[in-house]
């Protein structure tokens, strides 16, 4: 059984940002910011075409710096966040905004293609999600699952929770949480919580990760050392509401169950330089990807600590009598183990996203641009289906 | 005639003749009938001169045929002759014979005369013989009454002094049991008890049993309660009471148990001594006692220990009696008076009863099974004190103690094993030196281990000191480095002196646990020679669970400084690390090799069982020393790294001021570097690199400030092809290898180097590449990096990886960068040429 081969698409600029298009769920679709400071930065729309291994853009710009982070929302297509750099009186500032797509920008594109490029249109803003008091954001969070209304943004030592309003053209701070200590302490990552009714948040500063309750915004729980190094990412298992994913520059990636804080329940080492992002797959959390500054994207299967740990249980007579060869398969339980390791980047790999719509299909972005989409190998995928 | 026939036989000898003559004369007298025979078969023939069936007439006519008459007339001179010298030999005999003939009459004449003397004589006495007859018949026909009488009398006489001795025997027994001779008493008893038995039914005899009865009864009773109240009396008076009262009858089974019932309080004492000496004194008093005691029973043992006085108040604080003296006092009085109660009981009950009558009752099958019951019961008592004695002896500093205290321990039980044959107790008792045995080998290894963990604290506290030395030195050799190596060899504890100092401490350390060991299988200990000593103890036991589980703790307590310090680094020295990994190698090498070969040859082990191969151990030690010089890459890498982090993130790179100098914290890189340089050097060879210019770091200036470089800048300008800088660099990244930063490393200098510096600059370009600089922040990006490239290529293996990881960071940096002018190379190198 061949994999189809993994798809290449080059940005022209260097890029960090990637997110899946959380609202759409029939189409293939990412999303890719830009890092360009001499340059307008753009937003790449990646379309896959499944059927025919074909990749489509559009390009929307960003005008307002480059883009460190992105996210969209999870209720309406059009609409995400960024966290972006600007220069003003040569000082550095990161701000976060919400912004819509122009509500024309797939049709625009379909006829004229060659002018994307060229003519491409403009973000609309909706609002900033600024606060200069509370220093430069880190990155913007959605709500999950929810109605496009809530984002949390890590700005240096805070997290501040916005109530947008208004079709999201009016945010207010509806309440902030400040993570006190000595030195300059300062949010790298963090990921809402989809559980307990979206009401938790982990963020990771230096080398702890720590939990809060967003009701009433404190700390509920803390791992200090999580990371020998610096925390560079999170994933909560979308079907294990206390289990944890964790990477860093310690080239290791740790899973936590975080009613126990002492001992990570499983730690990998397969990376050679810093992890930078990890990913569960939103339906097989046994699926857990992740990238890494040594140019290589890794795909796991931890079955051990995923919500199937025996595999997918299903009645004989639900097999169909022509596949016979899986069921045979299915009798040796699968072993956490490294599913692939991708190695299409030339360069660090700083972001690794699962698509929505497809569960079996992940992108990856590495720092010189390039943006490589691959599938899980088809044995995996049916040995995790029958 | 005759004339005729002797002339035909030809006479030539004279010998021949006579026999024929002496022939002749015996067949006269018809003597020789057997000599006939032979000469039948020829006397057939008439012709025959000498033949029986002679014909003289055939003869004659058959000479007158068949000869002439010359020869006619010799043969009758001749057989003319043959007659009359047969005529004068008849004559002769006739004559002899005659002789003899008057002789014998003679003779017989005589006789006659002779005999008729003696007739007279022989009738006198015959004559004399009946009158004897006749006087005897008369006495002995007299004296038969008398004899009858006398018999009869002396009968009567033994009857009665046998009746005198019945009636005495009451007021015998009497005054025995005055006296106390109860042995007296009991044999006189005995001597009377059948007779007494067998006319009970006379009543005077009835009586006097009664009597004796009663009195026996009291001196069995007596006899008992000398048993019971025996405090201090021997076993040999106690033994023989008891045999007094078996031979009274006493039920065997309760004098068994009495007898065994009173040793038991004389044993149990005994254990109760040996009891108390487990418990500590308090008092001093007693320290004094037990030592007053042992001057007293040393001697009788022969002082064995001479030493022990000394070690026996330092080596075990717990019990003032060290283990020998106390296995002494336990074999001497336990062990001892267990055996001759054994014998005693044996002789009593057992092999006595065999030959009489309570063999029968399955009395010995009872003794015996008492005994055994006795035995097993007070031997596991001792056994117990015994082990709780030993567990005491937690100190290893003399096992010699122990082993002889062990040896003589189960030497002592041997006696009890030849008394009891059947006994478990000598199977117990090695059962025991075999556990104390293990538990030694166990002690010994925790021994070794913690010895090995004071060694490490030891070298960590000699790294901590001399560290300052070694960075001094390093630093004086970061001008001139060749000069490095030899300054650093110059601190008071280098590192590789250490490192022979550690490895050899432990080697020590191990012999000499070995030489310990090996006491318990010397020649003259007796339980070396049983099978699990010859063949467990040595493969399981010394091996396996001292020697390989040694190794495998040293390559586990090796590996678990790279776990625990693994999340800041901070906690193990990186020397301790990079020392480790050295001793590791060193020992798959050669040490593990080494060690095991040793202790196959002291204690010629036998594997009948699987042990663990050197070549595994060689594999675990090997990996651990790949994992610690991984783990001392690693760290030595993140300290470099975090300089360089914390340089690039705290610094307003937009805002900076023109580079006038290298920066410090680029200074301080190239200093750790080679003072690490250094201390690895020290331990690790070169090993390869691959071969540069001879101008290397003039090489590298010029490409990473090449055209191409400055194609790339010129590419980002032009905004008509942004693609450009990302088809440069990835056509550049095409041809180049895909570098791992935190890989595996080799066992040498330059492997080392090149892990650290490759971790160190990749933490370099990933921080710059979070940062946004401005025109000068990138000048001094390219001023820190030339003066990186001027030193570090040195310690690598290949120069090319830090020129490519140097033209990243530079090419990242005017990525980064919202005004990218780099600066003239000529200044960039007058900058760093100044520094």
């Amino acid at each position: 059984m061949e994999d189809d081969a993994p798809v290449i698409y080059g940005l022209e600029f260097q890029a960090r940002a990637l997110t899946a298009q959380t609202a759409e769920t029939d189409a293939i679709r990412f999303l890719v910011g830009t890092q360009s400071l001499k340059f307008d930065n753009q937003i790449h729309i990646i379309d896959f075409d499944d059927e025919n291994n074909i990749i489509n853009k559009n390009v929307l710009l960003h005008q307002a710096g480059e883009i460190w982070h992105i996210g969209a929302s999870p209720a309406d297509k059009a609409v995400l966040t960024t966290c972006y750099n600007k220069t003003s009186d040569s000082r550095l500032v990161s701000c976060a905004a919400v912004w819509r797509m122009p509500s024309d920008w797939e049709t625009g594109s379909h006829e004229s293609p060659d002018d994307s490029a060229h003519n491409p249109q403009t973000l609309e803003l909706l609002c900033r999600l600024d606060d200069s008091a509370h220093g430069n954001a880190a990155c913007v969070l959605w709500e999950p699952m929810g109605d496009g209304k809530r984002v949390i943004s890590l700005a240096d030592n805070n997290a501040l929770l916005w109530d947008l309003q208004e079709s999201s053209t009016q945010a207010t701070v509806s309440s902030t949480a400040t993570l006190e200590g000595k030195g300059q302490l300062k949010f790298t990552a963090g990921k809402w919580s989809p559980h307990h009714n979206c009401s938790q948040l982990a963020t990771a500063n230096d080398t702890a990760i720590r939990g809060w309750d967003l009701r009433t915004m404190s700390q509920i729980y803390c791992i200090e050392n999580a990371h020998g190094q610096l925390v560079r990412d999170l994933d909560f298992n979308p079907n294990r509401q206390y289990y944890l994913a964790s990477c860093g520059d310690d080239c290791k990636v740790k899973f936590w169950d975080v009613r126990n804080v002492q001992e990570p329940i499983k730690t990998l080492e397969e990376h050679s330089h810093w992890v930078w992002s990890v990913r569960y797959n939103h339906s097989h959390d046994q699926l857990v990807l992740t990238a890494s500054s040594d140019s290589r994207l890794i795909l796991s299967n931890m079955v051990s600590i995923s919500s199937e740990p025996f595999g997918h249980l299903v009645d004989d007579e639900e097999l169909s009598e022509g596949e016979d060869n899986h069921q045979e398969d299915n009798k040796e339980p699968l072993k956490d183990s490294v599913v692939s390791t991708y190695e299409e980047h030339e360069d660090s790999v700083y972001a690794a996203e699962w698509s929505s719509a497809d569960p079996w299909l992940f992108a990856s972005l590495s720092y010189d641009g390039r943006l490589v989409i691959n599938r899980v190998p088809r044995a995996l995928k049916y040995r995790i289906l029958l | 005639m005759d004339g005729e026939a002797d002339g035909s036989v030809t006479v030539s000898e004279d010998s021949g003749r006579r026999r024929r003559v002496h022939g002749m004369l015996k067949l006269y007298y018809g003597l020789n009938e057997e000599g006939k025979t032979p000469e039948q078969p020829e006397s057939l023939d008439p012709c025959d001169i000498n033949g029986p069936h002679f014909d003289p007439e055939l003869y004659l006519n058959k000479l007158r045929r068949e000869c002439s008459l010359a020869e006619l007339m010799d043969q009758e001179t001749c057989m003319v002759k043959q007659i009359r010298s047969l005529d004068s030999d008849m004559q002769t005999l006739v004559y002899e014979n005659y002789n003899k003939f008057i002789s014998a009459t003679d003779t017989i004449r005589k006789m006659k005369n002779d005999f008729k003397k003696m007739e007279d004589e022989m009738d006198c006495l015959s004559a004399n013989m009946a009158a004897i007859t006749d006087f005897s018949a008369r006495i002995s026909g007299t004296l038969q009454d008398q004899h009858t009488q006398i018999t009869k009398l002396s009968g009567v006489h033994t009857l009665l002094r046998k009746l005198q001795f019945l009636f005495e025997l009451p007021a015998r027994l009497n005054k025995c049991l005055e006296l106390q001779a109860y042995a007296q008493a009991v044999s006189s008893h005995r001597r009377a008890r059948c007779v007494l038995q067998q006319y009970s039914h006379l009543p005077s005899f009835k009586g006097i049993q009664d009597d004796c009865h009663a009195i026996m009864d009291k001196l069995a009773q007596e006899i008992n309660v000398v048993v019971r109240m025996d405090g201090g009396s021997s076993a040999k008076d106690l033994s023989e009471c008891v045999e007094l009262l078996l031979q009274l009858d006493e039920p065997a089974e309760e004098l068994c148990d009495k007898f065994l019932s009173h040793a038991r309080s004389r044993l149990e004492s005994d254990l109760q001594g040996l009891e108390a000496e487990i418990r500590p004194y308090p008092s001093t008093s007693a320290l004094k006692d037990a030592s007053a005691r042992r001057s007293s029973s040393a001697a009788p043992v022969g002082s064995p220990t001479d030493g022990s006085p000394k070690t026996s108040s330092l080596s075990s604080p717990s019990s003032n009696t060290d283990i020998l003296e106390f296995i002494d006092r336990g074999c001497n009085e336990f062990v001892s008076s267990l055996c001759l109660v054994i014998t005693s009981y044996q002789e009593l009950f057992i092999n006595h009863a065999q030959t009489g009558e309570l063999a029968s009752k399955n009395i010995p099958q009872m003794a015996n099974g008492k005994l055994h019951a006795f035995v097993d019961d007070l031997a596991a008592r001792y056994f117990s004190l015994v082990e709780r004695r030993i567990q005491e002896e937690k100190g290893v500093g003399d096992n010699s103690l122990l082993v002889r205290a062990l040896d003589r321990f189960h030497r002592r039980l041997q006696a009890v094993a030849k008394l009891l044959p059947g006994s478990a107790v000598p199977n117990q008792g090695t059962e025991i030196v075999i556990r104390a045995a293990t538990e030694r080998v166990k002690q010994y290894l925790c021994a070794l281990q913690s010895f090995y963990m004071d060694s490490l604290t030891d070298v960590r506290q000699a790294l901590a000191t001399p560290r300052l030395s070694v960075a001094g030195a390093s630093v004086a050799g970061g001008g001139a480095l060749l000069g490095g190596p030899a300054s650093g060899r110059d601190a008071p504890t280098s590192l590789p002196e250490l490192l022979s100092s550690l490895s050899a401490s432990i080697l020590n350390q191990i012999k000499s646990v070995l030489a310990s060991v090996h006491l318990f299988t010397a020649k003259d200990i007796t339980f070396s020679n049983k099978p699990y000593f010859k063949g467990e103890f040595c493969s399981q036991g010394v091996r396996e669970s001292l020697v390989v589980s040694f190794i495998k703790f040293l390559c586990q307590s090796s590996r678990q400084f790279c776990e625990s310090a693994g999340d800041k680094g901070g906690s193990t020295p990186p020397a301790l690390l990079l020392l480790l990994s050295r001793l590791c190698l060193d020992y798959e090498t050669s040490t593990i090799s080494y060690i095991l070969t040793l202790t196959d040859e002291q204690f010629l082990v036998q594997h009948h069982s699987p042990v663990t191969p050197v070549t595994s151990l060689c594999a675990e030690a090997r990996e651990a020393a790949q994992k610690l010089l991984n783990h001392y890459v690693k760290v030595q890498g993140l300290i470099i790294s975090q300089m360089l982090r914390k340089s690039v993130e705290t610094r307003d790179w937009v805002n900076t001021i023109e580079p006038r100098n290298v920066r410090a914290v680029m200074k301080r890189v190239v200093e750790d570097t080679t003072s690490i340089d250094v201390q690895v050097g020290l331990l690790y060879e070169e090993g390869v690199r691959k071969a540069h210019s001879s101008d290397s770091s003039k090489r590298t200036f010029s490409v990473y400030s090449s055209s191409r470089q400055q194609a790339r800048y010129a590419a980002s300008y032009t905004p008509s092809a942004p693609m450009d800088t990302n088809l440069l660099s990835n056509i550049h990244k095409l041809f180049s290898e895909r570098i791992d930063i935190f890989s595996s490393v080799e066992f040498n200098k330059v492997s080392v180097m090149t892990g650290i510096i490759k971790i160190s600059l990749k933490t370099f370009l990933e921080c710059v590449r979070l940062r946004t600089f401005g025109r000068y922040g990138l000048q001094q990006i390219q001023v820190d990096c030339h003066y990186l490239q001027m030193y570090l290529w040195r310690f690598v293996s290949d120069e090319n990886l830090v020129h490519f990881l140097l033209d990243e960071i530079v090419g990242s940096s005017a990525h980064r960068c919202l005004d990218p002018a780099p600066m003239e190379q000529s200044v960039i190198e007058v900058i760093c040429e100044r520094g």
